[in-house]
């Protein structure tokens, strides 16, 4: 187990957000009964370890006009899967980016790749971009938009796991 | 959550360089705001009161740590069925009953169901993916990840 029950606290207490206050980390540190250096120092030290992305702002991006979106998946060459993965996934407007298994005969496809666009017509571009990038690494491609949300919830940690 | 974009004067310069430049990253630091606000040429109280108004108008999704849910112990699993057309109201409500169906889509291809099961212990997926086929009668693709890919999204304000 990378974290302890302390680091747990601090992730249920900040999950939600930072409070927009001068010194939030203190203010986090106030609601656990922890100093402001240990929150700090335990938030670097998860960074470090990768169970903390970033500390940054996600802009909403259907608020700043980029409403298309669609998952793209692709047949990628298994030995070259690594490396057009990671220069897919470098792409700005790629949000998410895996390698998953083919589901043979039902679905061919391993790499998936979630695009953004201003509209579809983008979004198509965009896929085109990445079609040049894997060339004929690529036997064939798809993309899945979305018609409906039928389920959305927060992927939220309970409190003791 | 917010789905509609903003008003086109909604945001001014300053706005849109505190959307791009943040994404980037915060300070863990004991005035992060006063650190920040530097490197943005305005004063801490007004980045502060910026982020307040950003938020309230819904141009913000997230403001904070970004988690690893996986390096947390839970699992995540993608998965796909192609459900028959005059099944589909009845199926959606069978697999959004499941607590750990996270989110739901419909898209348009003949796998024209994908959702997201996340388990507090990693084989709670399978369990949780063979009781829906039982409920159901349909087969229930599995895509767990195998890599994840570095991602560089970021979105221009």
């Amino acid at each position: 187990m990378k974290i302890d029950a302390i680091d747990r606290r601090i992730i249920n207490a900040t999950q939600s957000g930072l409070p927009l206050t001068t010194t939030p980390y203190a203010e986090v540190a106030g609601w656990l009964g922890l100093d402001e250096s240990e929150v700090i120092a335990r938030l670097d030290k998860m960074m470090a370890r990768g169970v903390v992305r970033r500390v940054a702002l996600a802009p909403n991006h259907y608020a700043l006009g980029v409403t298309a979106n669609g998952m793209s998946v692709w047949d990628v060459d298994d030995n070259r899967a690594d490396d057009l993965g990671a220069q897919i996934g470098a792409l700005d407007f790629v949000s998410h980016c895996y390698l998953r298994p083919r589901a043979l005969p039902d679905w061919p496809y391993n790499l998936f790749a979630m695009i953004h666009g201003h509209d579809r017509d983008e979004v198509e571009r965009q896929r085109q971009m990445i079609a040049a990038l894997l060339g004929d690494a690529c036997q064939a491609n798809d993309i899945l938009y979305s018609t409906r949300i039928l389920k959305k919830t927060g992927l939220r940690l309970r409190e003791r796991g | 959550m917010r789905r509609a974009p903003l008003p086109p004067d909604a945001l001014d310069a300053i706005d849109r360089l505190i959307l791009n430049q943040l994404q980037e990253g915060f300070p863990l630091s004991h005035r992060p705001f006063a650190d920040a606000a530097q490197g943005l040429g305005i004063t801490e109280a007004d980045l502060i009161a910026r982020l307040q108004k950003l938020r309230e108008e819904g141009a913000i999704t997230r403001f904070g740590p970004f988690f690893d849910a996986e390096a947390m112990g839970g699992a995540f699993c993608l998965c796909a069925m192609a459900v028959p057309d005059d099944r589909f109201e009845e199926v959606v409500t069978l697999v959004n009953a499941y607590p750990e169906v996270a989110h739901n889509y419909e898209r348009d291809h003949r796998l024209n169901m994908w959702f997201v099961l996340a388990t507090d212990k990693p084989d709670g997926i399978e369990r949780v993916a063979r009781a829906i086929e039982a409920d159901t009668g349909l087969k229930v693709l599995l895509f767990p990840k195998l890599k994840e890919f570095f991602i560089g999204f970021r979105v221009s304000a």
